[in-house]
């Protein structure tokens, strides 16, 4: 078990380094001289220079890198362009509002996948399955903006029961906070409840199909027993997997949730930095959802070794 | 092809065809029976024409607004409405399916080619090549397709060229993964040793042998991937960094609108919207229908 996650923990940070280096090429390499990109094409040579040596930009790419590398792993996500203050506050207040959303979301989509992909192998082949099938790959396939926008018109403008963007005026009660984050939450509800249905309609079927399940029945079990006791507890596990593995994306999606709803979220931030080129605020932003998820499918990993033995012995061997 | 008789390999290409040609008619058949298919690419078709010949049946330019005539609703002169600028929001809707139909698919075609490539030296030879592409598509996993693209576009500055590299790109990859494990697997068959006990070199071996046998995840993936390629597309633009306006684009068009949503201007946000979702999920009925058809 040890061995396991430690073996884990060695890719995903590999893998983290591989990420900043992608996201330090975009971020200070493509984009030509910051210095210009912040004085913008009328300034004069010396100022951008002067500029330019002030931010660092000027020393070797190399040293560049181990700079801003080791001042994340330090914790000084380096300073931003517009505000000229430290980036990490607006990072981490982001993040915090962002995992608020994130976890609405959550809360409304994985029962509800999991309960449509059970329902949709029970009845395997009838219309019901089709129908959740299908309108769950249908549903995740629209972008973001588009559900939200077609969600504004039905509930904000023609039926008037919620409010049009995600911010609550300051000081308002949880009830209300939640009333203000139901309709953002439901575009990333809809996106994932396809992955989650399809997987744990796998993973249903899969068990359906098992001796177990067979030798339960034949045994005389009540089916609400084989299927709450027998089947269940084996076709919930694949599931987990793919709830943290969408953790990213639903990180990822709120960029344009939360620009949409005007959400001051994580994705909002990066949007915003993006139009006022501000790289170092981008870039501590994209490296921050890289490491949340890299985070979640660590824990998602050890949870399904935890919970499912056959893996637990076999990577101890 | 070096060290292959021209009739030998001609002969064995000859049979090669005649089966594929068979193969490929009977899943023909079998998608024309699926309603699924039948939906999406009759709407797909909508669009397609749309883009091809819109110029001939909108209704008004869909550049020029009257701008006398700003933010009307739906009405009989005008289906959809009129936007901001006083432009025709039908005429709009049915022009804005040109870029997005032309870059998307560009785009997907240059993953799925430089991925195949990828995937197939990959699957091939292993060793090193595999693990730096593996632990590089791993490292550009961790992120939404998205937000790389999203970061890459804002580096390079946004126009339809950029948005076709970057995209390419970033499918390539995940392309190539897809490819590697269909590969890992045929290159075990006995066909694959003939042909290097043959003499045929890697290029050959790769290309000519194994390549038509992986096609079908192949085909798979492409329109699979188009479908994410439109979402990528649309939603780039929606943020102000895919296709530009004035250009008629649905995700722009919509960037531009949706703050007037609280005013009660619906309709010219409202229609591009249904546009994007109805384009997207036909592709994707299209994809998921081939891809039952070809993956039994």
């Amino acid at each position: 078990m040890a061995r396991f996650l430690l073996k884990r923990l060695g890719l995903a940070l590999l893998t983290l380094v591989i990420l900043s280096l992608i996201i330090f090429f975009a971020g200070r390499v493509l984009p030509g001289d910051p210095g210009r990109a912040i004085l913008g094409p009328f300034a004069a040579e010396s100022a951008v220079k002067a500029l330019d040596k002030s931010l660092g930009v000027d020393r070797p790419l190399i040293s560049q890198y181990w700079g801003w590398v080791s001042g994340f792993v330090r914790g000084n996500f380096g300073l931003s362009y517009q505000f000229q203050s430290p980036v990490r506050p607006f990072v981490f207040t982001a993040l915090g509002h962002s995992l608020k959303l994130a976890a609405v979301a959550f809360v409304i989509v994985v029962p509800l996948g999991i309960f449509g992909g059970v329902v949709a192998a029970l009845n395997f082949g009838k219309w019901i399955d089709r129908v959740i099938s299908v309108s769950g790959l249908s549903f995740s396939t629209v972008p973001e903006f588009v559900s939200g926008v077609v969600l504004i018109v039905i509930f904000a403008i023609w039926l008037k029961v919620l409010p049009v963007t995600a911010t609550w005026p300051p000081g308002s009660p949880v009830f209300t906070q939640l009333k203000y984050l139901i309709l953002p939450a439901i575009p990333l509800v809809l996106i994932l409840f396809g992955y989650i249905a399809r997987m744990a309609r796998a993973g249903t079927l899969e068990a359906l199909d098992s001796d177990y399940v067979r030798t339960a029945t034949l045994k005389g079990l009540p089916r609400r027993v084989v299927i709450f006791r027998h089947v269940l507890r084996n076709s919930l596990l694949p599931t987990i997997t793919v709830v943290a593995t969408q953790t990213g994306y639903l990180i990822g999606g709120l960029v344009v949730v939360e620009t949409l709803f005007n959400y001051q979220g994580i994705g909002r931030l990066i949007f915003t930095a993006a139009k006022d080129k501000d790289f170092p605020m981008l870039e501590a932003g994209i490296l921050t959802i890289g490491v949340v998820y890299l985070v979640a499918t660590i824990i998602a990993d050890v949870l399904y070794t935890l919970l499912n033995p056959r893996v637990r012995l076999e990577s101890s061997e | 092809m070096p060290g292959s008789g021209p009739a030998g390999s001609g002969s064995a290409a000859g049979a090669l065809d005649v089966s594929v040609g068979k193969i490929r008619r009977e899943h023909l058949g079998q998608l024309l029976r699926s309603k699924t298919f039948i939906v999406g690419a009759t709407i797909l078709l909508f669009w397609i024409v749309c883009a091809l010949f819109g110029s001939l049946f909108e209704p008004s330019n869909p550049l020029n607004g009257n701008f006398l005539q700003f933010n009307l609703a739906p009405s009989a002169s005008h289906w959809f409405g009129t936007d901001y600028l006083g432009r025709d929001v039908v005429s709009r809707v049915i022009a804005g399916s040109r870029d997005i139909l032309i870059v998307a698919p560009l785009a997907t075609l240059l993953g799925t080619s430089v991925g195949t490539a990828i995937g197939l030296a990959q699957g091939y030879f292993g060793g090193v090549v595999d693990n730096v592409v593996g632990r590089l598509v791993e490292a550009v996993l961790a992120l939404p397709v998205v937000i790389v693209a999203f970061l890459f576009v804002v580096a390079l500055g946004p126009s339809s060229r950029t948005l076709i590299l970057v995209i390419g790109f970033v499918f390539a990859l995940l392309i190539a993964r897809t490819v590697r494990t269909a590969v890992l697997q045929e290159r075990e068959l006995d066909y694959v040793a003939a042909a290097s006990l043959r003499g045929e070199g890697a290029l050959h071996i790769m290309f000519a042998e194994i390549l038509p046998n992986v096609l079908s995840p192949i085909l798979v993936e492409f329109t699979v991937r188009l479908g994410y390629a439109i979402f990528a597309i649309a939603t780039l633009s929606f943020l102000g960094f895919g296709i530009q306006p004035p250009t008629p684009d649905w995700g722009a068009d919509i960037s531009y609108t949706y703050s007037l949503l609280g005013a009660g201007y619906w309709w010219e946000t409202l229609f591009p919207a249904l546009a994007i979702a109805s384009l997207v999920v036909a592709v994707n009925l299209v994809a998921d229908s081939i891809e039952v058809v070809l993956v039994q």
